[in-house]
């Protein structure tokens, strides 16, 4: 094992990284403000990268704008379903569970709707002009959409750090994770709240699909495979902690771009073995925070 | 959930015994045996899924795990020494079963709610994996095809029969559980986890019991099933089987012991005649959640059971 292989492994864990923490954000955010575990959100990382495909096919857009009408459009689809539907089991008696059905119940239904308007088959999108090729760094050859993967991603993290932590309506956000009814008594609209950071979580989703289109094709079905390794994931880092999920998502993209080419028959089994060993030593989560405490 | 409602146990038992009893004898193909034979295993699964969830609040989504480690105790075992141990080969699944669940249970049952849910779905999911890539193995993809029971098991009728009796027995015996005080201790842990410590009783270890008497009747169902279905496919131990079963039971009502098997019934039936039908069975199966969800969250049994009450009480408010 050399060292350019060695790079080249580990650069490619870090897009993914990247990739899966993006997904992983948007189900900690929701979880973490809204109390809504949000089951079907690999479905609208999905919805992501069709909305990206059908901008391309449509207008033959370039992939950036395709990627930001992904984003909008898998945060307006989510805003909807948070607002015709969630909505109304909010509060309920074991309302967990029922969350849990109902976005189940959205995995299903949006997988087949996926199917009857773009069909079965595999749908491809390519790298965006420029990112086509590779980069050479100290004699290491390097794919440079992946590196730009991890450039976005970590502008991305820098973004929703600062809107979460230093500005008005992140503060909002993080006061009525605290304590709903509080913040409603203080003339803030929670609902609205509520379906706005429901948007944001799902759109973090969209993009995730968008940029992640180029690297594996867009098939129906997409989202069960991406929330269970966004599961995975959280329960690494633990939930509802912001840098545990970017944490966990290190470790998982790590360990999963290792085992597809070590031990590539069993890459997907591994990823359970790293959750079950979080399970086994640390079943909060590596990075749980100590006292009880959402975001 | 009620603690005891004679007429309606009553009911279902008769339910139980003249219908699924009298089936083969008014004469019916075999595609009914078959049919009633699927209402009567899944019920079962149903049954065991809802001590969890109904009864203590657990929502597992990875009972598909037991139910598929059932189906491929039985299969392996005709698969890799012989049909002749095909009833051993359910006893295999029922220990396998056992034993996973204690351990896996071990490990789940230290996080609670949507988290349990989740290790639940992300174990089941493993298995599924491990099952699907080792060929050689368990077939993958391919599934075990050619099990036929042996003997007097290979007859349709002597065996519809003897599932009937063992999935009566079964959910005798649940019904019996969630009548004992482990059954009311369980219900305390639904309703009200800390209050069950403050009177002595561990929480935990009430939950990895009931989990793993859930996990060996889904096994039992599964190992069963094998023989009805002549065949296995790794769709058992898929996700969505464990989606099926909470759908299920919340068609039924999870609130009643026999919500479930009543809804499996139902769900059943619709299957037929729909399933067949369209390529978008998924999509149904999602509408019907949504409905049951948003609108109906008792279930069918438990909302005409809600309705009697209502209109019981206008009736006496009437007269008064």
């Amino acid at each position: 094992m050399d060292l350019s292989f060695l790079v080249v492994q580990l650069i490619s864990g870090l897009s993914l990284a990247t990739l899966l923490f993006l997904v992983a954000s948007g189900l900690t955010l929701i979880f973490g403000v809204g109390n809504v575990f949000n089951f079907a959100h690999g479905s609208f990382y999905m919805l992501g990268a069709y909305f990206a495909y059908q901008t391309i096919a449509a207008f033959s857009a370039n992939f950036w704008l395709a990627t930001l009408a992904a984003g909008i459009g898998a945060g307006i689809a989510g805003m909807i379903a948070e607002s015709l539907f969630l909505r109304r089991i909010y509060g309920r008696t074991e309302e967990g569970g029922f969350q849990i059905l109902l976005t189940y119940s959205f995995i299903l239904v949006i997988d087949d709707l996926v199917k009857i308007i773009w069909g079965t088959e595999y749908k491809t999108i390519l790298r965006p002009e420029g990112l086509r090729g590779s980069i050479e760094l100290f004699g290491i050859t390097l794919p440079s959409y992946n590196l730009a993967i991890i450039g976005i991603g970590f502008v991305l993290v820098v973004v929703a750090w600062f809107i979460l932590g230093r500005t008005r309506p992140g503060r909002i956000a993080r006061a009525t994770a605290l304590d709903r009814e509080m913040m409603n008594a203080m003339g803030v609209n929670v609902p609205l709240t509520m379906t706005l950071v429901f948007g944001i979580a799902t759109m973090l989703g969209g993009f995730a699909g968008a940029l992640a289109a180029p690297l594996r094709s867009v098939t129906p079905g997409a989202g069960i495979e991406v929330i269970i390794d966004s599961l995975i994931v959280v329960v690494i880092g633990g939930m509802g902690n912001f840098w545990g999920a970017w944490f966990g998502a290190l470790i998982l993209g790590e360990v999963i771009a290792f085992a597809v080419v070590l031990v590539p028959e069993w890459a997907s089994v591994v990823s359970y073995v790293v959750m079950v060993l979080t399970l086994i030593f640390k079943p909060e989560g590596l990075f749980a925070p100590r006292s009880v405490r959402k975001v | 959930m009620e603690i005891r409602n004679n007429y309606k146990e009553i009911v279902f038992w008769a339910i139980l015994f003249v219908i699924f009893g009298s089936l083969p004898i008014i004469g019916s193909s075999s595609y009914h045996l078959m049919l009633a034979s699927h209402i009567l295993l899944w019920g079962l699964f149903a049954v065991a899924f809802n001590m969890l969830w109904g009864v203590t609040g657990m929502l597992s989504f990875g009972q598909a795990l037991y139910f598929g480690l059932g189906g491929y105790g039985v299969g392996l075992m005709v698969r890799h020494v012989g049909s002749d141990w095909f009833v051993p080969g359910i006893g295999l699944g029922l220990i396998a079963a056992a034993i996973l669940s204690f351990a896996i249970g071990l490990l789940i049952i230290r996080v609670s709610g949507v988290f349990f849910t989740v290790l639940t779905l992300a174990f089941g999911q493993l298995v599924w994996q491990i099952t699907f890539r080792w060929y050689e193995f368990t077939g993958g993809d391919d599934g075990i095809q050619g099990i036929i029971p042996p003997g007097i098991l290979s007859n349709k009728l002597f065996y519809y029969y003897a599932t009937l009796l063992i999935v009566i027995a079964s959910i005798w015996l649940l019904r019996r559980i969630s009548l004992s005080p482990l059954g009311v201790l369980l219900r305390c842990v639904r309703q009200n986890p800390n209050r069950v410590s403050f009177i002595g009783q561990s929480v935990r270890y009430s939950q990895l019991r009931i989990y793993i008497v859930s996990s060996v009747f889904s096994a039992l169902a599964g190992g069963l099933m094998a023989g009805v279905d002549n065949s296995i496919h790794t769709d058992m131990l898929y996700w969505t089987t464990s989606g099926e079963v909470i759908l299920m039971s919340v068609l039924g009502g999870i609130g009643q012991f026999f919500g479930p098997f009543i809804g499996t019934a139902v769900f059943i039936v619709i299957q037929e005649f729909v399933g067949a039908k369209t390529e978008y069975w998924p999509l149904i199966i999602g509408l019907i959640m949504m409905t049951m969800v948003l609108l109906l969250p008792r279930g069918l049994v438990g909302e005409f059971e809600a309705l009697k009450t209502r209109l019981q009480s206008r009736m006496v408010a009437d007269r008064g």
